[in-house]
């Protein structure tokens, strides 16, 4: 969303005031990290918060309402959706961290390989181009088809199918650059290729991707759910929003409250990564952020 | 602008080329073989295998990749495994349902989201601003499925507003037609919306910045005037391009829209045949689906001419 | 492309003219709306053994016997027979009024082919092969078979309720490859299917065969007269059950076959829908093992199982509730003839988990990997392993959990390489009692090794009785003892374990009639008002 060439940022030391400055500055930034942090505790110390083996099935006492013994129930198996909504909490962050980091190390790696080298720029677009006009839900739906339902791959499939998008940012942001005078005086004065991307280009890269990592974060939560509905997500056996979701959407009339806890939880969370992101940008883009 | 358009169609071929070979490589490494599917739970080995040999599944790989693209080259998309028929047949009967899906959620998501993201622009950094940003960010937030349950309990069930699942060709009247689309269009609608209302208030700040907006200001003209007139045309390049790229986005949704309102669209029928292993369905899909986004953004891309006259090709 | 642009100005002509609404053509019709099992995605009955096509054989196609809800084999398009004193010559005439849909007359001459071409893909229709001499048309009206030697289930065959059902079909279609689908739906069944209407996914629907003669009797499963009183019946593929159960909720279909049983207690509670147990017989669960691999390879291994699954928890898992079940230990299903439990000692005790290890301690189980697959787009089946999943995590063995879909299951059950080479440990699955309910129909107990089903235990006494001994049986109670006989060899080799009988329900609106009790859906006798 924010594919706009950026002017080069100084890389001043952040001073302990600019920091606490900035934060003022950028609300968004201070609530959506604090949700977030609090939901990555969560996550941590699942075990530790009343929470009983997420896996464990007893069929003797299913589809219990919330209660005192379960404070969001159980669910068709009579496992313990407390208990699951906690635990997929590790599984919706190490999805959405996961994805959001291999799209943007890949893309970023494409994105200079074919920013700089015009052969290799041909024929990787057009590859690009081709994954990019597959709906990202088929083509993630594919490749589990391919491969077995793990959480690594529902990662790799969901990175692939973002890699495209993240891919022509970083060529944007590289191809932009090129021209620019700092960049063909330090090709001029000798500076090799590598160097020249390390010291110039790839710091210039580093808001827009993290801006888009974030994007790329909350998607791919969503893309997770999504995927755990057509029945090609994470393996059912590990409980994540998208599964507990998906697997009570069907008894929605009977056990709303199976499918309404976890859908809270992701909510939150994919607002607050928006919002987080939607203040780094502000931070980060000056051009957006005078105005603000 | 001629020259350009052939020179777009003709960039397009290396693209389908690219998905066509990747989404036959794709399906054939899969796991799961159609002919154990077609023989059912009480066959034997031996049938599956004479099944699977009539069907040509035992052939070697590139084998089954030149039949596939020799048919392709002759425009021939190939026969459903299990349906036997042919898959344009397949695709005919389904387009209608979700190329309307994919309008009236256009239209929904734009009816809705125009206005949000014009108030926030004008409003920018207000309550006001904060309250219909969060709106949208948490239209973007719930799941497809959820929310479209929730509105089939909602409107269907509780307030009987609406029909619960289904799709009335529109050619059986408008009004049945409506009634059949607008639940699932609302709810495939809000994500998209989320989108555009943040790209229009992010490209009504930047016209609203600029300064013949300031001068038009200074001269005295209604504020509300100023942003339709000036600001709404300079804000819809960037509105065409979200458009272009949520296209694929929306095709995603679609899937899921069209399971949960049992609409029959062709996002179920890809999805169907990825489970069922029919492979020349999910390859023609693949390629169709492709093909329509490669061309509604050319469309986009000749829609700037349009919108912005300094833009030439 | 092309097809897009077409489309797009088909939609947009068709937008102009649809303004101002068609007429309903229809609306004198009965039309019943309902919700089958699963999509009909092929049509062809003898190609495939899927339920839903048997279902929708049953409305096309005709058969020339039938069974009753007595399990008694009775004539449908069959008017007499005789049989020989040597019982090897049986001589059959085929009852006035026959006609295809394509308006030709049901002849001998279209008989014998599409019995043929059971006799090729059923296994009972093959083993009945084996001892056909000769099958002839004698004239239009009148066809034999001639055995070479006397055999008891040739009418049982010819009358199976069950997939592959010896449906009839003109002579030029009956001829087709039987490993090929059948090019045209044409049969001489109480209904017509409208291919032109058929959306595989969405929709099928079948329209009232008005020359159809139904026979005098009445109806009883699939005997006696099939009689229509509806004009039209259209199945609707609704993928999600919560919109399903909302559509029946809503009246906006007629009757869904099987709502998962999660649903039943709510929907009964649904002013004008009711829920009604709908086959007597029910289903009964599967646990398979591979019998090929370590370590299930071991009996000992296998045998720890019987001391730890408690089909309690397997059935409250699938069908919710105790009472929607029937703890049941015979392989042949219960509340039919042949139900049987002897041998099933280990199973019925209490349940002991420190035997079990020590079982697994004696097979020499050396920690290595157990694959279990399931299916996650078949709830019944994916309940099943995860409870299964529970008791091993119990016994403390190394579990390879695949949550996959049921086409991979469904050939990856079907390789006999070991684990690490593509191979699996462990799957479920469930059937029809009506399907396991006599030995020889019962794939799943056979004990033929590397030509049983997948999981190939091997037991050349039980393959002997199920397969040679009790078909030659000549009475009821000699059928019996033989059957406790296979029993008690099969808890012995374990060719699967049975997680417990339960029973589907159905559920309809309250002006839908005549819904049958029945192990298939019929649709003749069901009425709307």
């Amino acid at each position: 969303m924010t594919a706009t060439a950026l002017e080069p940022t100084v890389a001043a030391k952040p001073a302990e005031g600019r920091v606490r400055r900035v934060l003022r500055r950028h609300p968004k930034i201070v609530i959506g990290g604090t949700i977030l942090l609090l939901i990555a505790l969560v996550a941590i110390f699942a075990p530790y918060l009343a929470t009983v083996d997420p896996q464990k099935v007893s069929p003797a006492r299913r589809m219990r309402w919330p209660q005192e013994l379960y404070w969001f129930g159980t669910d068709m198996m009579g496992r313990d959706v407390w208990s699951r909504t906690l635990y997929g909490t590790r599984v919706s962050l190490v999805v959405g961290i996961g994805a959001a980091a291999l799209a943007t190390v890949g893309g970023l790696a494409l994105g200079l390989i074919t920013g700089f080298i015009r052969w290799a720029d041909a024929i990787l677009m057009r590859i690009m181009d081709g994954l990019m006009s597959i709906p990202a839900v088929l083509l993630a739906i594919a490749l589990m088809a391919i491969t077995q339902a793990s959480i690594q791959n529902v990662i790799i499939a969901i990175a692939i199918a973002e890699l495209p998008r993240v891919t022509r940012l970083v060529r944007g942001v590289v191809l932009s650059l090129r021209e620019q005078p700092f960049v063909e005086a330090a090709t001029a004065a000798g500076t090799g290729l590598a160097m020249t991307m390390i010291r110039h280009i790839l710091p210039n890269t580093v808001a827009p991707l993290l801006v888009q990592g974030t994007y790329v974060c909350a998607s791919a939560m969503i893309t997770e759910a999504i995927l755990s509905f057509i029945g090609a997500g994470t393996p059912p056996i590990i409980p994540s929003w998208g599964n507990i979701m998906s697997e009570a959407r069907s008894i929605f009339q009977v056990g709303w409250y199976i499918v309404v806890f976890p859908s809270v939880f992701l909510s939150i969370t994919v607002l607050s990564v928006n919002l987080l992101g939607d203040g780094m940008r502000d931070a980060l883009d000056p051009r957006l952020a005078r105005r603000m | 602008m001629f020259a350009y358009i052939v020179r777009r169609l003709l960039a397009t071929i290396p693209v389908m080329g690219v998905v066509a070979l990747f989404v036959f490589a794709l399906l054939h490494l899969t796991p799961g073989d159609p002919a154990v599917l077609i023989a059912g739970e009480l066959a034997t080995d031996a049938d599956i295998a004479a099944i699977r040999a009539k069907l040509g599944l035992d052939q070697p790989f590139h084998i089954q990749l030149a039949t596939w693209l020799w048919s392709l080259a002759r425009g021939d998309l190939g026969i459903s495994i299990f349906t036997n028929l042919p898959v344009t047949r397949l695709i005919e009967q389904r387009l209608e349902p979700t190329l309307m899906l994919t309008l009236t959620t256009l239209i929904v998501s734009i009816v809705i989201a125009l206005p949000l993201g014009i108030i926030s622009a004008w409003k920018a950094g207000t309550w006001i601003d904060t309250a219909v940003m969060s709106f949208a960010v948490f239209g973007f937030s719930v799941p497809v499925f959820v929310l479209g349950f929730v509105l089939i309990l909602v409107f269907s069930l509780q307030l009987d507003w609406f029909p619960v699942q289904g799709y009335t060709s529109i050619s059986e009247g408008f009004l049945p037609f409506l009634a059949n689309i607008t639940l699932p269009s609302v709810a495939l609608g809000m994500i998209y919306a989320a989108l555009i209302a943040r790209i229009t208030r992010a490209s009504m700040l930047d016209v609203l910045a600029q300064d013949y907006i300031r001068t038009a200001d200074a001269k005295g003209l209604a504020t509300f005037d100023v942003l339709i007139r000036h600001g709404l045309k300079n804000a819809a390049v960037p509105i065409v391009t979200v458009i272009g790229i949520g296209i694929a986005l929306l095709i995603s949704g679609v899937v899921v829209t069209e399971t949960v309102f049992a609409i029959p669209g062709l996002g179920r029928l890809t999805v169907d045949a990825i489970v069922k292993r029919d492979y020349p369905i999910v390859q023609g899909m693949v390629l169709l689906f492709s093909a329509v986004y490669v061309f509604i953004n050319l469309l986009v891309d000749l829609s700037y001419t349009l919108l912005d006259p300094r833009i030439r090709y | 492309m092309n097809l897009f642009a077409k489309a797009l100005l088909g939609t947009a002509a068709v937008m102009a003219l649809g303004i101002g609404g068609a007429t309903e053509a229809t609306a004198q019709q009965k039309t019943l709306r309902f919700i089958p099992q699963a999509d009909l995605k092929l049509l062809d009955p003898i190609w495939t053994t899927q339920y839903i096509v048997r279902n929708h054989g049953y409305l096309v196609y005709d058969t020339l016997f039938a069974t009753n809800s007595k399990f008694e084999v009775k004539p449908q398009m069959v008017d007499t027979f005789e049989v020989s004193a040597d019982k090897k010559l049986y001589t059959f005439k085929l009852r006035d009024g026959l006609k295809f849909h394509d308006g030709q007359p049901v002849t001998s001459a279209d008989v014998v082919p599409s019995i043929q071409r059971w006799g090729k893909k059923d296994s009972l229709g093959i083993l009945i092969f084996t001892k056909v001499v000769a099958m002839k048309a004698v004239d239009p009206k009148t066809f034999t078979i001639e055995l070479s030697e006397p055999f008891p289930l040739l009418l049982e065959g010819l009358g199976k309720v069950s997939s592959n059902v010896p449906f009839i079909m003109p002579e030029r279609l009956a001829k087709t490859d039987p490993n090929e689908q059948v090019k045209e739906i044409i049969g001489s069944g109480p209904f017509k299917f409208a291919a032109n209407e058929w959306v595989p996914g969405s929709k099928a629907v079948y329209i009232k065969n008005t020359d159809y003669v139904p026979r005098k009797e009445p109806a009883d499963w699939a005997t006696g007269g099939k009689v229509v009183k509806v004009d039209r019946v259209e199945w609707l593929i609704i993928p999600d059950s919560a919109t399903a159960s909302a559509a029946l909720e809503k009246g906006e279909v007629d009757w869904w076959e099987q709502p998962p049983s999660d649903f039943w207690d709510r929907l009964a509670k649904i002013n004008g829908v009711k829920v009604i147990q709908s086959d007597p017989l029910g289903n009964i669960g599967v646990f398979r093992m591979n019998h090929l691999h370590p370590p299930f390879d071991n009996p000992k291994m296998r045998e720890a199982m019987l001391y730890v699954v408690d089909q309690a928890d397997y059935i409250q898992s699938m069908v919710g509730d105790l009472k929607n079940g029937k703890l049941c230990y015979s392989y042949f299903g219960c509340g039919v003839p042949m139900e049987t439990d002897a041998g099933a000692e280990p199973m019925k005790g209490k349940r002991d988990l420190a035997k079990a290890k020590q079982l697994i301690k004696e097979s020499g189980y050396d920690g290595r990997k157990i694959l279990v697959m399931s299916p996650t787009d078949q709830p019944v089946i994916d309940r099943q392993t995860l409870m299964t999943h529970e008791y091993l995590k119990q016994l403390g063995l190394n579990i390879e959990y695949i949550a996959t879909d049921w086409g991979t299951v469904g050939s990856r059950r079907a390789k006999k390489d070991p684990v690490d080479k593509g191979g699996w440990n462990i799957f479920h699955t469930w059937t029809l009692v009506l399907d396991q309910m006599t030995p020889p129909a019962n794939l799943q107990v056979s004990g033929a090794g590397d030509k049983a089903w997948f999981g190939w235990p091997k037991n050349e006494k039980l393959e002997q009785l199920r397969n040679v001994d009790w078909v030659k049986a000549t009475s009821v109670d000699e059928q019996k003892k033989i059957a406790a006989e296979i029993s008690k060899e099969a808890y012995k080799t374990l060719p699967f374990i049975v997680t417990g009988q339960f029973y589907p329900k159905t559920a309809h609106r309250t002006n839908i009639t005549g819904v049958p009790v029945s192990p298939v859906v019929f649709f003749w006798g069901v009425d709307k008002n």
